[in-house]
Parts: C-alpha cells; structure tokens; sequence
C-alpha cells in the first residue's frame, strides 16, 4: 500500500512551490508605503519600502562641526591672515570654525589641514587641492545664492557631496568612444546598448550626461501639437532614448519613480511642482559644470581626470545620493555664513539706481530689503518733482527674483517697498503723497537670480 | 481517458508519408524522412522530406546573409569576444543611421550595414512569402496562409521601409536587437505623445488579446469534445456530427451564442490578421499625421482632463530667455 505523499503530482507541487517561493526571494518583502502625489486613478504615487527607508535615514551619518555660527565680533580675518579673499570678512573664530567643518568634510583625517595646505606657510597657494578648495567655496555660494529654486533654503554645504571624502562618490566623466565606434568597419555601438547600471541596465545611451548636463540639448522631445508642424522636424527616437536615459539617471539618483514627478498618461504635462525643481536642477547642473568645473580642468592632476582627460562633473547622483532631498533635507548651509553669497556679496554687484524723469528703479541684495545709501540717492530726483509740484503723487512698487519661495519673495518685496517709501519721507517727501502700489506680478520672468529683478520702482505721476 | 489530457500522450506511428506528387517541372523533395519522439509530443513525429525550391532556397540564403551582418556587428561591438557576445546579447544591436544621414545611404559603420541587412531581410522575407503562395497553389489550397503572413510583413515594411521613407530619415526605424527594440518601442511611444491614446494601437491590442482568448476558447472547446471526434473538424464541418452539436450547445448554455465549427477559425483568421494590420496602421501615422496622441485625443474628447490637485504648475521654460 503506497502512502499519499509519493504521489508524483504531490511531489510536483512541492518542487513547483518551492520553485515559486525562490523567484519571490529577490523580491522585498510587503508592506509598502504609498504616498498618493496627484490625482487620484493617475497612478502619481511614491512607492516606498519603509524598512529601506529607514535603513538610509540610520545610514545618512552624523554631520561633523555642526555648530551654529559665533556672533560676529572680534577682528576680521582678512586682518589677521594673508591670502584669504573669500573668506576674509568673517570673524577670526568663525574663519577658524569654517576651516575645522571644511577640513572635517572634506580632507582625509590622515592628512587634515595639510591636504589643503603646505606646511606651516598656510597663505601659500602651492596645492592644487587649496586651489580648487577655493573654487569650490564660490561653487557652493553660487549655489546657495543662485539656485534656491532648486536647493531652496536647505543649501548645500562641502558635505552634501564630499561626505568626508576628497572626491564626491558619485560624479561622471565622458566615456571613451570606442575604436571601433570610428576606425572599424563594423561593430559601431551608436553609444548605447551596453550592459550598464548609467542606463538602468537598459540598452538606452551610455552617456546622456554630455549633451544636458554640459551641453545644451533640449529635455523636452514630445510633439508640440497635436499634428505634426512640417513632417520630420520634431526630436529623433535617438534624441529621445538620450532623454529617457537621463530621466533614468534621475529616478536612481533620487530613489523614486517616474510618478514622483509626472503624470505618466501624458509625461510632458506640468502636474507637479517637483518637475520645476528638476527642471531648475538640470540647469543648476548644466551651470555648475560649464561655470565652475570645466574651468578647473587644467587645475586637476591627471590622476583627478577621465579616461579622455576630462574634469570631474556633477549630476543628480553628485548630491542626492539615491535620496530625493539629499542628507535627508537637513539645513546645513545656514550655520556658514562663508557658504553664503548674501552676507558677503550681495551690494557688492548691485547696478548704479536706475534715474529717469518720471520712474526712478532702486536695486536690492539677494534676500535683502536694506536701501544701500548710494541706491537711495536714486531718490532725489522723485523727492525734488514732489517739492516742486511736477509730481502728484509718487508709487512705490517692490518686485523681486524668481529664486526661492513665492510666498516669502512677495513679502520681501513688500518690505523693500516700505523701505523706499520710509527713504522718500525721510528725505522730506510729503507721507500723503507717497503711496505703495502693489504690482500684478512681483515676480521676474527670467529664472534664477537676477539682480536687475530685486528691485523697487518709483513712479511720478 | 487518453483524449482528456492537455498533453499528448500518444503517438501514432507508421511508414514515413513522402506526400502528394510534385506538379511537373518542380523540383523534387530532399531529406530522407526520419522520425523524432519528441517532436511527436508536441507535433508530427515525422521530419521531412522537405520542399525549398529556387524561391525557399534564394529566401534562407539571402536571410542567413542579413542574421550574419547583424550578428557580426554585435560580435565586433564586443570586440569579437564570444563570452561577452553570450553575455551581452540581450543589449547588442545593429543599429539603424544617425538621424543627420536622412534618407541617404550612409558609410557602412554608420548605418550603411543596417540598411543592407534590412534590404537582404526584406526580399528574403517577400520571397518567402511568395513560397508560401505558390507551395499553397500548388498543393490545391487556398492561400489564407500567405495573406495572412503578408499582414505581418505589413507591420515589419511600416517599421523598418514605409514609415522611415515617409518622415525621410532611416533613424526612424527600428534596430535590430533583443532589449535595442524595446526600447526604440518604449521611445516611440514617449516621442508620440504616449501611444495608450493612439486608437489604431487599441484596435491592434483588442486584436491581440481577442486572438489569445479566441485561440484559448477554440482549442478548449475541440479538446473538450475530441472524445466524440471534435478534433477532425473538417469531417465535422461537412458532416456535423455530436462533438459539433455539443460544441455549439456549450456555447450557447454559457453565453447565449455560439461560432459555428466553420465560422471560429474566419474569427481567429481575422483576429490575427488585424493585429498587425491596425498596429501598422498606428505606427504609420505617428509622426506623418499625428505628432502627439495625447494632445490628439485631448482634442478629440478621447482624453480626460484632471484637475490642478498639485495648484498651477508652469513650465519655467516658457519663461523669457530661458535656456531648454
């Protein structure tokens, strides 16, 4: 009498449920955390495993010399030490604070000041390593300062890319073309078709980096229209795989999908205002490559470069580091005020006021509602027409940049609104006659920071 | 109890069968028949002999000659290294030229091989599909086979000939590879708007899966009753005997309705055939006529519209002066 479990089906479904339970082994197990991101039955969600999440929480490690800043008293800096133009304006303790956090971020432990620095002579700028330490310095303002639509307030300090290491982990060179790609007759690769984590392990390019992150090329590939303007003239399906293998970049850099950012029923849509961010840091990227990379090519030592010899470049990954808000969005930037354009910087650059018989413009620092006294002199020629009865009334209208949070600019141009008409009576124009004009857009047209669009006008009528 | 399993489970076997006589002037059969057991699981256990012909013989011999140039391609890619040849086949591909070439024959390791291994491809395939016609002619049949094959060449002369011509560039078309192709599909669709709103595409899709559940339903249902003689459906269809009957009784019981025994494979005929027909269809008016299918259908009442959960979001790039 044979027993039931020798029965041949019971031994297949065994070996079939076995089989099943080792093609789930690669998967992660449920549950799942969904955030919902957009309308619903649009599918925009963030899927996320928490217990991976949490693991890159633990992992993010504790940011070394976090301290807030020193008030600010004492000498300058530039007043004890010789050959610091960036950093000069900063107290002593504070200098002395930015260069333990900068050497903690960045510089080997083993090597400490010295990686930067030759021997006991610290104003020599013999190291490379100083060199582009101080590049990177105005690297990080431009960032802070120029690119709050994308960073925001969050900033970016050494660490956010360095964590504790001289080169970033993550940055990209230019692959090297293959021989056969030119001098063969066969086997062109058309720069796609490897196995390679750069494409998701698609056979998408291998390089989309290039032409956005350096080069210009436009994102968007999509038909315009609903019919074609002239057969032919739109984006290639080339041109198009390049920007899919970028948005692949993105998606691993950040840990997210493509929901996170588009509505895929129609990808080109503007549903979310992650995409402006992204959008913003394609630019950022672009710039801090054109501007502040490439320029250091002949800087780096061989041993920095790529396989064709060029510099080190940042993308998504430099930052974000398979996180979508790097370091867990942690605001490290604003302890330093060295990383800071605004404290620093900002009337250094500002336009002579803008003086015409009937409208007078006043220009601003980054994030500032202070009138500098040479813009208020711009000022005269308004409180003269009041005096003199060719002006009945002045309008004071505040405007501002399209960098940082609408809600916080708009009350920024209120103040440096308020701040000119304070200026206008103080220098005897009649309160009555001097009046706020609240403009339909405070905001500027063009992207980023733009000093001529930190503004107030001034109008006679 | 033999008749209910879904595998084969016997196999009857007897002298090869060497076929109809040849009509005069062609050429004979080649291959001594032989016999394979498990071929017989699946099909006929008999191999050969078989029937080339000038027209199957210029059709292998042109078709080997393109699956060569593609596969020496990627072995070149990989730096003529079998292992990673193996490795990486998935990703390799002969790809089409660069979109700066057009319509215009570009340098070998451009493109140029590309456009010769489609050229050879596409006779070879034509040439086989005239085999098909003929050998059908031949044997007194009708040629549903060949037209049907025919449809399917459509879609590959949409891909690869016709809709590259009409947008005038050969970068249009498809490359020659396992993952490459996928990946020119997953484009596509992207360049074009997201394809989901692409009617033709619907109408290949609802092809498609009708095909698989039409082919599902069928071959059930003769399976079912192949214990009353269901499976010699050409016997039942000039004389229908109780395996029809029953057949046709299931169906109705079930869904009120049933395909006669003739009637299910006109269905399954056409079911295949507009597949390829609609997606042919689809893919060639992307780009000539329509550029974006989710703007298309937005216009056209197909698309519906979400509201602005997430507030007014504006593309910056519409900004003044600003940079793509």
């Amino acid at each position: 009498m044979s027993t039931r479990t020798d029965h041949p089906n019971r031994r297949l479904l065994a070996v079939l449920g076995a089989s099943a339970l080792l093609l789930l082994a690669g998967c992660e197990r449920p549950p799942m955390q969904t955030t919902q991101q957009g309308f619903r039955g649009t599918a925009m969600q963030n899927t996320e495993n928490p217990r991976i999440v949490a693991a890159q929480r633990a992992a993010v490690p504790a940011v070394p010399d976090d301290t807030p800043a020193p008030p600010p008293v004492g000498p300058k800096a530039s007043d004890i030490y010789k050959n610091v133009p960036l950093l000069g304006d900063l107290s002593v303790a504070d200098f002395n604070r930015h260069m333990a956090a900068i050497t903690a971020w960045v510089a080997p432990p083993a090597e400490g000041c010295n990686y930067c620095h030759v021997g006991e002579n610290f104003a020599d700028d013999g190291k490379y390593q100083k060199v582009i330490a101080r590049k990177m310095i105005e690297m990080t303002r431009a960032v802070n300062g120029g690119w709050k639509t994308h960073v925001a307030d969050t900033g970016v300090t050494c660490y956010t890319c360095h964590r504790g290491q001289p080169v970033p982990a993550n940055v990209w060179f230019k692959p090297e073309t293959p021989l056969r790609n030119t001098q063969s007759i066969l086997g062109n690769d058309f720069g796609q078709n490897r196995v390679l984590q750069t494409a998701g392990l698609t056979s998408l390019p291998y390089d989309p980096y290039s032409a956005y992150l350096l080069g210009d090329q436009n994102v968007k590939v999509y038909g315009k229209q609903a019919l074609p303007q002239g057969i032919g003239n739109g984006a290639s399906i080339l041109h198009t795989e390049q920007t899919y293998a970028l948005m692949m970049h993105f998606s691993k850099s950040l840990g997210v999908n493509c929901t996170f950012c588009h509505n895929s029923q129609s990808f080109q849509q503007w549903v979310s205002p992650k995409k402006v961010t992204a959008w913003h840091g394609i630019r950022m990227e672009r710039d801090l490559n054109v501007a502040h990379m490439v320029p250091l090519t002949d800087t780096f030592p061989a041993s920095r470069k790529g396989p064709t010899g060029d510099v080190a470049k940042v993308y998504c990954a430099t930052c974000h580091q398979g996180v979508n808000k790097p370091l867990g969005g942690l605001q490290m930037a604003r302890n330093y005020a060295g990383l800071q354009p605004v404290a620093l910087a900002a009337a250094a650059a500002l336009p002579a006021p803008l003086v015409e018989p009937t409208r007078t413009v006043l220009y601003f620092g980054v994030g500032s509602s202070d009138l500098a006294a040479e813009q208020s002199r711009g000022l005269d020629t308004a409180v003269t027409a009041l005096a003199a009865g060719r002006a009945r009334v002045v309008l004071v209208s505040g405007y501002h940049s399209a960098a940082g949070q609408l809600a916080a600019n708009r009350e920024l141009a209120k103040q440096r609104a308020v701040a000119v008409r304070d200026a206008l009576v103080a220098a005897g124009a009649p309160a009555a006659r001097v009046q706020l004009d609240k403009p339909q857009q405070t905001e500027a047209n063009v992207a980023g920071e733009d000093p001529s669009a930190r503004r107030v006008e001034v109008t006679l009528r | 109890m033999e008749y209910q399993n879904l595998f084969s489970r016997v196999q009857a076997v007897g002298p090869a069968h060497m076929g109809v006589e040849l009509p005069a002037g062609n050429s004979p059969r080649d291959l001594q028949p032989f016999f394979v057991h498990l071929l017989g699981r699946l099909g006929n256990a008999q191999i050969g002999p078989i029937y080339l012909g000038p027209l199957g013989l210029a059709s292998i011999i042109l078709g080997t000659l393109s699956i060569n140039i593609m596969g020496l391609n990627m072995l070149a890619s990989v730096n003529w290294n079998p292992i990673e040849f193996i490795r990486q086949l998935p990703w390799l591909a002969l790809e089409p030229p660069k979109p700066e070439y057009g319509l215009r024959f570009p340098p070998m390791n451009e493109g140029g091989w590309w456009l010769l291994s489609g050229a050879l491809l596409t006779v070879s395939m034509l040439l086989w599909w005239a085999r098909t016609y003929t050998r059908a002619r031949q044997l007194g049949l009708g040629t549903h086979v060949a037209w049907a094959f025919l449809a399917a060449i459509w879609l590959f002369l949409v891909l690869g000939l016709i809709r590259p011509v009409f947008m005038g560039s050969w970068s249009e078309a498809v490359p020659f590879g396992i993952f490459p192709h996928l990946d020119w599909t997953a484009a596509f669709s992207l360049r074009y708007g997201n394809l989901f709103y692409n009617p033709f595409h619907a109408l290949s899709i609802v092809f498609l899966y009708g095909s698989t559940m039409l082919f599902a339903m069928h071959g059930a249902t003769v399976l079912a009753c192949s214990r009353y003689g269901g499976d010699r459906e050409l016997d039942q269809i000039v004389d229908r005997g109780t395996a029809v009957e029953r057949m046709a009784l299931f169906w109705r019981w079930t869904m009120g309705w049933n395909a006669t025994i003739e009637s299910v494979h006109r269905w399954a005929w056409w079911f295949a055939v507009l597949c390829p027909l609609a997606g042919g269809i689809g893919i060639l008016l992307s780009g000539t006529v329509v550029d974006n299918w989710y703007l298309w259908a937005v216009k056209h009442g197909v698309a519906p519209s979400y509201p602005a959960v997430l507030g007014t979001v504006i593309d910056p790039g519409a900004a003044m002066g600003a940079k793509p």
